[in-house]
């Protein structure tokens, strides 16, 4: 464990920066936080997380696939792919971090998406550990523990110092190559893993249990009357798989620029209709489907394919910003009770 | 760079066949004139005019045809209406392929083989039975139930014709919607005509066609005595990536694109029903 007065983080930062591009939590100036490159003056935000999720940095909202010069009867491939550097990612909270092992997951599995994994081998990913969890965070639910996050560098800062754990061979050059640290700190990390464990059990969301939430069920509550009822208010404005860490749908669109044609991908949504809507007809014709879509494949289907790590991290994004307050929580408590 | 499975690779159209008044058969060629990839019968690919779109097709000449692949296509889209304007020697984009296919190689051996589609969905049957004509003996008896509207709408009509229905072994059963002048052959409904024709249930059924007909179809051979175990079908859902991860295709824990695109009727049944 390494150390460092508080007073000396811009020092750190700069040290990083000077070898590497390197972003932070820094707050807009509509006061929302946000992911941003660091400069010299930027300060590091003491909200609790980023507005949006920390996978942009990895599966950006649009990035450039390929692009083709279209003349008469011949095509020509052009290389549009921006170059990734290294770049270390500060500030990762416990739920963003888990969400990259399920991002991994789906971009990593066979055939491997190469812009996705190029980013990732690029970062070095810096986590924050949490001391004041709010009323809407459940990680905990997914075995997640926000007082002790995983990444390539786990972080703990308290009112004077940062405290420093490399936990992976990307860490430890991350470690090696700054010269800022101090040793100690353990005693003070452990006090506050305590102390932020006694917050953690008292969240209101603390007794949400996964029970139930299975194969075995799958079918039994992709058929429960719930549905209706659930989404009878959504709206289906995509708020919620926006501002998801885990959700990874994508589109692949064009931009035709005279004889040059841009294929780039953008996020989607299952939540819209044109979502699955095809010239022969539409599998999820309302938006009772579309909304059980994306709360089964969260809490069914994902963790079929994948060893039973769900498709949340329990973030609490979609708690706080679905403009009719509907949230996966109300999904899971609904559900439960129907298998009681 | 790294090569991504997202970037296809530039193939030409070197021949288009008319079909049917909205069916047209593309030949596709790589840029060194000889055929872009390998596949199973019941593969798919993506296609692409860039400017256009791209869209899944799947892969209608069999495997065993060693100079070019071949899709037949029916116009009902953005990026069907552009294939079907366009002219031969334009080149496109492919990848590919994708998908399971069909077990030609295990589950078929042997066994005598009962062919059932309507309207387009003999384009992913067409690789399978000119696979099956192929290794001719490695399979049993084949059958092949395939309807359409009327005549024109009959693809492949001249191969089936000319050549499906003169060899050995293999049956041809064909029908329209309605009755027309020039045509002497059966009239009626797939799913009527095969409980007219009355399989052997020990045949293995291949399934494909519009939803209307698999219903129905399927329905009339359960109670003829198949087991679904017996009925395999392949399926069509909105693809962008084709690799079983933008999300599209998803069917309950599958992915259409890289599970299926072919099921057999008791792995779908432990699915939900958003198909």
């Amino acid at each position: 464990m390494k150390t460092l007065s508080l007073s000396k983080l811009d020092a750190l930062f700069a040290a990083i920066s000077a070898a590497q591009k390197l972003y932070i939590p820094a707050e807009d100036a509509g006061g929302q936080a946000r992911f941003t490159p660091w400069q010299e003056g930027l300060r590091l935000s003491s909200k609790l997380n980023t507005a949006r999720s920390a996978k942009d940095l990895f599966f950006p909202q649009v990035e450039n696939l390929v692009g083709f010069k279209v003349s008469g009867k011949q095509l020509e491939i052009l290389e549009t792919r921006d170059v990734t550097e290294d770049f270390v990612l500060f500030g990762v909270r416990a739920c963003d971090c888990r969400s990259f092992d399920v991002l991994d997951r789906v971009f990593l599995a066979e055939p491997a998406d190469t812009y996705y994994q190029t980013r990732r081998e690029h970062a070095t990913v810096v986590t924050m550990a949490c001391r004041r969890p709010s009323e809407t965070c459940f990680c905990g639910t997914f075995g997640i523990d926000a007082a002790n996050p995983a990444g390539d560098v786990t972080c703990w800062m308290d009112d004077e110092q940062l405290y420093w754990r490399a936990n992976t061979p990307k860490g430890e050059a991350l470690t090696e190559s700054l010269s800022c640290f101090a040793d100690g700190g353990e005693e003070a990390v452990a006090a506050q893993q305590e102390a932020t464990r006694a917050i953690l059990a008292k969240l209101p969301l603390a007794g949400l249990r996964t029970e139930g939430f299975g194969g075995e069920h799958m079918m039994e509550l992709f058929a429960s009357p719930k549905w209706a009822e659930l989404s009878e208010s959504c709206l289906g404005c995509g708020t919620c798989t926006f501002v998801c860490p885990t959700c990874q749908c994508y589109d692949i669109q064009e931009f035709k620029n005279g004889q040059t044609v841009r294929r780039f991908r953008c996020w989607d949504s299952c939540m819209y209709s044109d979502f699955t809507k095809m010239s022969a007809g539409q599998p999820r014709p309302t938006q009772k489907e579309r909304f059980r879509q994306r709360f089964m494949h969260k809490l069914f289907y994902f963790p079929e394919n994948n060893e039973g790590v769900y498709g949340c991290v329990g973030c609490g994004r979609c708690l706080q910003k679905c403009p009719i307050h509907m949230n996966i929580v109300k999904v899971m408590k609904a559900l439960g009770e129907e298998q009681k | 760079m790294r090569h991504d499975p997202l970037i296809p690779v530039i193939a030409v159209v070197t021949k288009i066949r008319v079909d049917t008044p909205d069916v047209k058969t593309f030949r596709v060629v790589g840029l060194d004139g000889k055929k872009p990839f390998e596949h199973i019968p019941g593969q798919c690919a993506m296609l692409s005019m860039p400017g256009v779109g791209e869209a899944l097709f799947s892969i209608t000449s069999s495997p065993t045809q060693e100079d070019y692949i071949e899709f037949s296509i029916k116009k009902c889209g953005c990026v069907t209406e552009w294939l079907h304007a366009m002219e031969e020697g334009k080149q496109v984009t492919i990848r590919g392929p994708y998908g399971n296919g069909f077990p030609v190689d295990t589950a078929f051996v042997g066994k005598d083989l009962l062919f059932i589609g309507g309207g387009i969905g003999l384009a992913p049957l067409h690789s399978v039975i000119n696979y099956c004509r192929h290794y001719r003996d490695r399979y049993g008896k084949i059958d092949i139930v395939y309807g359409a509207r009327s005549k024109a709408d009959l693809v492949d009509f001249e191969e089936i014709i000319d050549q499906w229905c003169q060899e050995d072994g293999i049956s041809v059963h064909l029908t329209i919607d309605n009755a027309q002048p020039e045509w002497d052959g059966h009239v009626g409904f797939v799913p009527n005509y095969v409980q007219e024709l009355g399989f052997d249930t020990s045949k293995t059924v291949v399934m494909c066609g519009p939803p209307v007909m698999i219903k129905f179809t399927l329905a009339g051979l359960m109670d003829m005595g198949f087991a679904r175990e017996q009925v395999y079908t392949t399926m069509e859902l909105r693809m962008k990536c084709a690799l079983g991860k933008c999300g599209r295709c998803n069917i309950g824990d599958k992915y259409v694109c890289k599970d299926g695109p072919v099921f057999r009727f008791d792995q779908l049944d432990e699915l939900p029903d958003e198909y």
